[in-house]
């Protein structure tokens, strides 16, 4: 357990040095949401987003920015990297396991993502009219869920990449589609019907986030998928994973 | 009672063969050396002891225990250096001992092992920012700090400046004092003739010699070559008569005596008592490299 403790201690110290990973994850979409609700019109209901404002329609893509990031982007790379200078092999040699640095990983990334939607909820509220989510459980499970399927897809990721290369190679266009059909790209009410239904389906659900937290509760199909997206992508993740 | 048992052991990768039937001992208390030329299987063997490879065939057992099966028990009581491992990159010196020493049950004090190291001044600096040396020198610290029964140092001081060498040759007889067991692989012939009780040199995956550094010498080149020049005219008898001597030559006013064992010691004795002083004495003696290159066919490295 101290064992544990130290290395989760060193591994955030780590990411927190990294400066890249925590700006862009954390700091990104805040600075969005004051970019974006600054201009009043942003934050006038406006009918073609369901009588909600532009920046309400949006927040929940900005959330997509930090899963994006954290899931698939910085987690990947980071364990390519380990295993590839042999810091997952020498870890084997010792009373602690690999295991060990992937959960504490894991911690890491679950933590960014909770203190990134925390901060978006909590600026969101007191600065930009937007209202706390409607239907917290279902925002919860939504979270909760995009966030699993996510990191299922990141860890498949950095199981299938032998090299640090090959995790960018792979991570990089993954990272960009999740942002494009989670609306970050183009804001999804442009986009045409089936690339919007499309991104209702791939992780992390962006409609599911932004149904929970404007309206009502998210859809059981949209839930559904992310639930097995997150089974099947963690299931073979941990079949393929080799700590060399 | 050796602590670490290779028995022969096979290891294979797709078609290549890397070990073939290799067997060695290591007693408590020893330094043992595996030598050999690039490609001979000295990291698949370690490894295989180190329980990092599976063997195909074949016997290892450390410490009366098996490296697969009992690898919890033994990672509290082996530390290894891997021949390529690196650490993240903007990790500190000091950071990465005292995580390393959280990992054991009685570890070493890393600020102590830190300077121990010469690595005193760099406690703060990540890895990315040390020099080839300094890393080496902080792997081979993190394969102590948990106070291991056995070290397994792959390629101890490849990469160091002579000086360095030097340095973690020393750490390395400290160690050995603290009755630590060292397997070591190393490419140096000086370092396995300074710090090994006895050698293994692995050629194409098989052992092909097993012994001191000083009885691989005597083994593969038996003869010793003794040069001087007589204060007075020597019989050539005087020398030939003694059961060390093999052959006595003259070149110019210099006489050379071949011979096996203690000859130096049979050859000035003699000239001695018959008051013969030996002047410019040399004495030409095969050297490990010389046997390296005996056994293996390949020039040690360097
Ligand atoms: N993981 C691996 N996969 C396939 N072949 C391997 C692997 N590791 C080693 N080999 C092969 O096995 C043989 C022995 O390799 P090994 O690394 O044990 O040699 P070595 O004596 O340590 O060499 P060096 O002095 O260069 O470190 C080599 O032919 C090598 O190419
Ligand atoms: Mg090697």
């Amino acid at each position: 357990m101290r064992a544990f403790g130290q290395i989760l201690k060193i591994e955030t110290r780590l990411y927190l040095r990294d400066l890249a990973a925590p700006l862009i994850t954390i700091a990104l979409p805040l600075l969005l949401l004051a970019v974006f609700g600054l201009i009043p019109a942003m934050r006038a209901s406006n009918p073609d987003f369901g009588d909600r404002s532009f920046i309400q329609y949006f927040t929940p893509s900005l959330l997509v920015i930090t899963l994006a990031m954290t899931a698939v982007n910085v987690l990947p790379t980071v364990l390519a990297t380990y295993r590839e200078r042999g810091v997952l092999r020498r870890l084997a040699t010792t009373p602690a396991s690999p295991a060990a640095l992937l959960a504490a990983q894991l911690i890491i990334s679950l933590a960014t993502i909770l203190i990134s939607a925390v901060l978006l909820i909590v600026v969101g509220r007191l600065a930009f009219d937007v209202p706390l989510p409607r239907h917290p459980l279902g925002f919860a499970l939504a979270l909760a869920l995009g966030t699993a399927a996510l990191l299922a897809l990141g860890l498949l990721v950095a199981a299938v990449a032998p090299t640090n290369k090959a995790a960018q190679a792979i991570a990089v266009p993954l990272f960009m589609l999740v942002l494009f059909f989670g609306g970050v790209y183009v804001p999804r009410f442009l986009l045409p019907d089936f690339l919007v239904r499309i991104g209702s389906y791939t992780p992390p659900g962006v409609q599911a986030l932004l149904d929970a937290w404007t309206a009502d509760a998210p859809q059981p199909l949209h839930l559904a998928i992310m639930a097995v997206i997150a089974v099947l992508a963690g299931t073979v993740a941990a079949k393929l994973f080799r700590w060399e | 009672m050796p602590v670490i048992e290779v028995t022969n052991l096979h290891k294979r990768y797709g078609g290549t063969v890397a070990v073939q039937d290799v067997s060695f001992d290591v007693a408590a208390g020893e330094i043992f050396g595996v030598l050999g030329p690039n490609g001979a299987g000295k990291t698949t063997t370690v490894e295989c002891v180190a329980g990092l490879r599976v063997p195909d065939g074949g016997e290892v057992s450390v410490l009366g225990l098996d490296p697969r099966r009992d690898a919890a028990r033994l990672r509290q009581l082996v530390g290894v250096q891997l021949q390529e491992s690196q650490l993240p990159d903007r990790l500190r010196v000091a950071e990465a001992l005292e995580m390393y020493a959280s990992f054991y049950r009685d570890p070493a004090d890393p600020a102590r092992l830190i300077d121990e190291l010469g690595l005193g001044e760099k406690r703060n600096t990540p890895y990315q920012k040390l020099s080839g040396g300094q890393k080496q020198r902080l792997s081979i610290a993190l394969a102590l700090v948990g106070n291991p029964k056995i070290a397994i140092l792959d390629e101890l001081t490849t990469g160091l400046d002579p000086q360095a060498r030097r340095d973690t040759w020393g750490l390395i007889e400290r160690v050995r004092e603290r009755r630590v067991t060292i397997l070591l692989v190393t490419h140096f012939m000086e370092e396995a003739e300074r710090l090994c009780d006895r050698l293994a040199v692995i050629d194409k995956g098989r052992v092909v010699a097993l012994d001191s550094p000083s009885g691989l010498v005597s083994a593969v080149a038996p003869e010793q070559r003794i040069r001087f020049r007589p204060s007075a005219p020597v019989d050539d008898r005087l020398l030939t008569d003694l059961p060390q001597v093999t052959a006595v030559t003259r070149s110019g006013s210099q006489v050379v005596v071949t011979g096996t064992g203690d000859v130096l010691h049979a050859v000035t004795s003699v000239l001695a008592r018959n008051q013969i002083i030996a002047a410019d004495l040399r004495l030409e003696q095969a050297t490990l490299d010389d046997a390296f290159v005996e056994l293996t066919g390949h020039r040690p490295a360097e």
